[in-house]
């Protein structure tokens, strides 16, 4: 509540280079199924300013995007583009009206030319109706160059690296002579030189008199690059003004706000190690890809991981999983070799994953809960299959997990998000395994579910099993961990005990600035 | 928003499910009702062990089909192998096809059982060389059984030179048009055939891989399946079925012919489909596909009964196809 106070608003005239305002959302009220996501938040937009778009995951900044790009519609509210009320009624509405949005899942065609993507859906024709390709092609080597970007036009879109296909989708901004520019997390994924190199753009954009909204979570990358800040909270504009007037952790600050979940009571100091990781390389060599991670996990213990998305959090999980192969470094389970190259060796020894997608890794949509909850090899099976006793199983952890289904016959697509999820850890749970890794085990979760998981999570770590949590969500890292590791770009930045850690510190550790004292790698 | 009215809409949810699932078994019932009203001879026990036997062969192909729909592929290429099956008994059983073509160490021919096994393996090993190019290498099953049932129709050419393999001993031709009481022996054969088959389906570990790959394979991956050895596995024993069924159309037939089983791959992707397979994987079973099996049988013999032309009887099951289809569409959009 106090933080409310905080609220600040820019002076007027602060923003020196500011042109007249080109893009403004006015009160944009969103609700979905009567769960109010966005409430009252105006911002505006004017030419030649990069504005900071600031919040935790689930504070409303994906639906603002949405709403202002014609992807989602407001309840209340209304959109202004050069003072005058607009409608979006699709996306494409705001691309015609100027309106370019880049989404963190590029919109552009693998399997297309760069110049034919940079011009899908308006390709400039010929008297005879023809594609003009000798256009085409001239005018997407224009808006390449005008980025500084060195991609030749005729390469395949798909064989680009991801920060080529950014250049790509910002040049088929400006190929349709966008004005304000939606960029939603563009860095999440790119090397130090290529953050660098998509920065100078986003300034030369905003130099010739466009008007940039950034979204991130780095907050180093905004105190550097942007203008002005507004930041969202549970769905409201908490904080508004001029970056130069703060500084990160005044940031970090407005966007946790709340009172922070107090850390878990270190418990009863852990029993033997369970899980043993050093010096872990991903096979691949992409930009971000894990380097170099060593951590332990006990029995017992909570371990929490940390990161944005992409950090290489899930990567590690898939390796102790062995859904992907391991480049070099060594595993200990229980303290022999671990090296598995099948989810059902690692099953075999006791190793379980709830995956992060649950929707395309988790549930089998076309079959009913028994079948989900059985689904998993486990060589106590005997023949016939005995589908009464995996009920009265499954009968067990409904009860411990307060699972509401229609029935355990019925398709698992009419379980609610949270209770599918709870018939997907009731299905290792019954595996008994030792190592448990959950990946944001309560993303698209009620509340109430989310609480049931979390109290399933403590009692499994209280009865002895080592369980490592991969969550986006702090508060719940923090609530649930004995110990964090952060990680940034594929290595470890940070360890800290979850009773000394805060959000604003491991959010720090998660936008790359060092620790101090400095991370270091545990001793195997 | 009330508890008692999303209560209510998953009551009819699930109402529409169950609909879903008996209504090719209620629309072989009044397909039944139909022809016995029009055509009173179509219900006697002649006639209707008559339609067992006409669609014994299809419905021992259907079944392996089953498994293979059930992962998401397609087999074309089953009539194919069997007639590939049915020739390579015909050489094992007469000893020759023809003056060229010898069986080496027995130009006499073998006993039935010999046949029998050869045209079995044979199937299988069509089946499982499919299987592993579709799912170690990836390459679309449609594309492989496309090229598969080419290339066991070219075989089939050479084994037999082209012409039919005809003339077997009696042995051999119990197994396709012997009886036993007043059933025909390819009834039991194939009711045996289903019944393993959904045991398999119904009661193994086995059996709820295949149903969980179909459903999510990179679920299944993460639930310890290995995906590749299930998905191999199927076509093997869509191939085995081929075999099987290719044994007993030249028993029934006395010949083994390079057109046998011709376009018979249509008729049985049909039946799996009627039957409520779903072509998205993870929906279906051996129950569907008998009823589906059933329904063509039915529909063929009935419409023959009442003297329909045989190219309506073509459009008519092409468009039960199509509606059977869409129906399993429109069913899999209600769940959503």
């Amino acid at each position: 509540m106090s933080l409310d106070a905080a609220v600040e608003r820019a002076a007027p005239g602060g923003f020196v280079r500011s042109g007249e305002v080109i893009l403004s959302a006015e009160t944009l009220t969103k609700r979905f199924f009567g769960v109010t996501v966005l409430e009252g938040v105006s911002l505006s937009l004017r030419g030649g300013e990069i504005r900071a778009l600031l919040g935790e995951n689930g504070a409303g900044k994906s639906t603002l995007i949405n709403l202002l790009s014609g992807a989602l519609q407001p309840d209340e509210g209304a959109v202004r583009l050069d003072g005058a009320r607009i409608v979006l009624p699709r996306p494409l509405d705001a691309d015609r009206a100027g309106i370019a949005t880049i989404r963190q899942e590029f919109s552009l065609f693998g399997e297309l030319s760069v110049a034919e993507s940079l011009f899908a859906g308006h390709l400039p024709v010929n008297r005879f109706g023809l594609v003009d390709w000798r256009q085409v092609e001239g005018r997407a080597r224009q808006a390449l160059a005008r980025l500084g970007a060195l991609i030749d036009p005729r390469r395949r879109v798909g064989d680009l690296s991801v920060a080529e296909q950014q250049l790509v989708e910002i040049a088929r901004a400006l190929t349709r002579r966008a004005r304000v520019v939606i960029m939603d997390e563009p860095t999440a994924s790119l090397s130090p030189s290529e953050v660098e190199t998509l920065h100078a753009i986003v300034r030369k954009l905003a130099a010739d008199g466009v008007a940039v909204l950034y979204v991130s979570h780095r907050l180093e990358e905004i105190v550097a690059l942007c203008h002005s800040y507004t930041v969202l909270r549970d769905g409201r504009a908490v904080a508004e003004g001029e970056v130069a007037d703060v500084d990160a952790e005044v940031l970090a600050r407005f966007m946790v706000g709340r009172a922070v979940e107090k850390g878990r009571q270190s418990t009863n100091s852990a029993g033997a190690e369970v899980l043993g990781v050093s010096r872990l390389n991903a096979a691949g060599d992409a930009p971000g890809a894990v380097r170099d991670v060593s951590f332990t996990l006990r029995a017992g213990e909570i371990l929490g991981l940390a990161g944005i998305v992409g950090a290489g959090r899930t990567e590690i999980a898939r390796m102790i999983f062995g859904l992907d192969p391991i480049g070099s470094g060594e595993l200990r389970l229980a303290g022999e070799a671990f090296a598995p190259r099948s989810p059902a060796e690692a099953i075999a020894r006791g190793v379980a994953l709830v995956p992060e997608d649950r929707q395309k890794l988790g549930v089998f949509l076309e079959l009913d809960v028994v079948e989900n909850f059985a689904a998993p090899r486990s060589p106590k099976d005997r023949f016939p299959l005995d589908r009464g006793r995996e009920k009265r199983l499954l009968g067990e952890f409904a009860a411990k997990l307060a699972l509401r289904s229609p029935g355990f016959d019925a398709a698992i697509a009419r379980l609610s998000g949270g209770n599918q999820q709870k018939v997907v850890l009731a299905r290792w749970l019954a595996l008994a395994p030792r190592l448990l890794i959950v990946d944001e085990p309560t993303r698209g979760v009620d509340v109430a579910a989310k609480a049931d998981v979390h109290a399933l999570i403590r009692r499994l770590a209280a009865q002895g099993v080592a369980v490592l949590m991969i969550s986006s969500d702090l508060p719940e890292i923090l609530a649930l961990s004995d110990r964090i590791l952060t990680l940034r770009a594929g290595r470890l930045t940070g360890e800290s005990r979850a009773a000394d850690a805060s959000e604003e510190a491991l959010m720090r550790l998660m936008a790359g600035e060092t620790a101090t004292p400095p991370a270091e790698p545990l001793r195997p | 928003m009330t508890v008692s009215a999303s209560l209510t809409a998953r009551r009819s949810v699930s109402l529409a499910a169950l609909f879903a699932r008996l209504a090719p078994a209620i629309f072989l019932a009044l397909l039944i009702v139909l022809f016995t009203a029009l055509a009173p001879r179509f219900f006697s026990a002649l006639n209707l062990f008559n339609v067992l036997r006409q669609v014994s062969i299809y419905g021992i192909l259907a079944v392996g089909m089953t498994f293979v729909i059930l992962t998401r592929g397609i087999d074309l290429s089953v009539g194919a192998l069997a007639a590939l099956a049915g020739a390579v008994a015909a050489v094992v059983a007469k000893g020759h096809a023809d003056t060229r073509f010898v069986l080496p160490f027995f130009p006499e021919g073998l006993p039935w059982e010999f046949a029998a096994l050869a045209a079995i393996l044979t199937g299988g090993l069509g089946g499982l060389i499919q299987g592993i190019i579709i799912a170690r290498l990836g390459v679309p099953s449609f594309v492989v059984t496309l090229g598969g049932m080419t290339v066991f129709r070219g075989l089939t050419l050479i084994v037999g030179n082209g012409g039919p393999i005809a003339g077997f001993d009696a042995d051999f031709g119990w197994w396709g048009r012997g009886l036993i009481g007043p059933v025909p022996v390819p009834v039991i054969v194939f009711a045996l055939v289903a019944v393993v088959a959904a045991v398999v389906l119904g009661a193994t570990r086995y059996g709820r891989s295949v149903y969980a790959v179909g459903a999510n394979p990179e679920a299944a991956r993460l639930c310890g399946i290995d995906r590749a050895k299930v998905e191999t596995s199927v076509y093997a024993l869509t191939g085995l079925a081929a075999g099987l069924g290719g044994f007993l159309l030249a028993s029934r037939l006395n010949s083994a012919e390079a057109v046998a089983g011709s376009q018979y791959e249509l008729t049985v992707i049909a039946a799996v489909v009627i039957g409520g397979a779903s072509l998205y994987g993870g929906r279906g079973g051996i129950g569907g596909t008998l009823v589906g099996t059933l329904l063509i049988g039915v529909l063929l013999n009935g419409l023959v009964i009442l003297n329909v032309s045989p190219y309506v009887q073509q459009l008519l099951i092409g468009a039960i196809i199509v509606g059977a289809v869409t129906f399993d569409v429109f069913i899999k959009r209600q769940f959503r």
